[in-house]
């Protein structure tokens, strides 16, 4: 039992880790800033999550557990409200998105 | 009231959970300092559905278990494009119109939206909220209206 958990384990943190990887290349890779905001979203959800999932399956029963919720409730909730305000703020500094030739019209 | 008693419930639960110390000195300085920060948010007046969304807390569960699906979903699609060798973007920028009246259900949108990587609310104002996604697709769902429905049934 406990080997099939810390196996379980593993796979999620090294999943996590594998989509934190991504996240880091699409920030390199994509091709400005508001494409790479949402390579940036891969590590701070799933990532996150699944890294937090997998340091709880052996954290066991107790305090630990607990606090590792937390800092999951906490990452979900802050997270999407960070990239919110980093959108918000290139968008009203009139940083324009590739691709993008309506941005007048939208632009009130 | 309901609002009063179910603050000092999660602060003392957060209490708990951060001290580790059950010992009845540090008890009691966690309790005077519950009942303490309880006062200040009553004098702060944000004791209220807002800050405290009881009434939505039934109904959350069920959507949060879509949205994490949603989520997983999106995900891979992103990973899967920064590995592709010429990755395929078609980035958009699109004003949608939203459904919620309150300003919770407007927040809990667009939150939904920047949790699922590939859109991202870059504005939100009463009446819309202005999406950037990777790909068209991504607004095209978005458009469908099924997690805007879903977050109006919330309210």
């Amino acid at each position: 039992m406990e080997l099939i958990v810390s196996i379980i384990s593993g796979v999620c943190l090294l999943a996590g880790s594998f989509l934190v990887l991504s996240g880091v290349i699409g920030v390199i890779r994509f091709p400005d800033f508001y494409t790479r905001i949402h390579a940036a979203g891969v590590t701070e959800t799933l990532a996150a999550s699944l890294i937090l999932i997998g340091l709880m399956l052996i954290a066991g029963w107790g305090i630990v557990l607990l606090k590792l919720i937390l800092i999951l409730l906490l990452v979900l909730f802050t997270s999407p409200t960070a990239s919110h305000a980093l959108g918000k703020a290139a968008w009203k500094s009139g940083l324009k998105p590739t691709n993008l030739k309506q941005r007048n019209e939208d632009r009130n | 009231m309901r609002h009063t008693i179910s603050i000092t419930l999660v602060l003392s639960i957060l209490w708990i959970v951060n001290s580790g110390y059950y010992t009845p000195l540090l008890l009691s300085f966690g309790l005077i300092s519950v009942l303490f920060v309880v006062w200040i948010a009553h004098r702060m007046d944000v004791v209220d559905h807002e800050t405290l969304p009881i009434h939505l807390s039934g109904k959350l569960l069920a959507y949060y278990f879509w949205l994490m699906k949603k989520i997983i979903i999106s995900n891979i699609d992103v990973a899967r494009r920064v590995w592709q060798i010429n990755p395929d973007l078609s980035p958009k920028l699109k004003k949608l119109a939203i459904t919620q009246k309150t300003d919770m259900g407007r927040v809990i949108y667009a939150n939904s939206i920047n949790l699922t990587p590939g859109t991202l609310s870059v504005d939100l104002k009463n009446d819309y909220v202005l999406v950037h996604s990777l790909t068209s697709d991504g607004i095209k769902e978005l458009e469908q209206g099924e997690m805007d429905r879903l977050v109006t049934e919330l309210e």
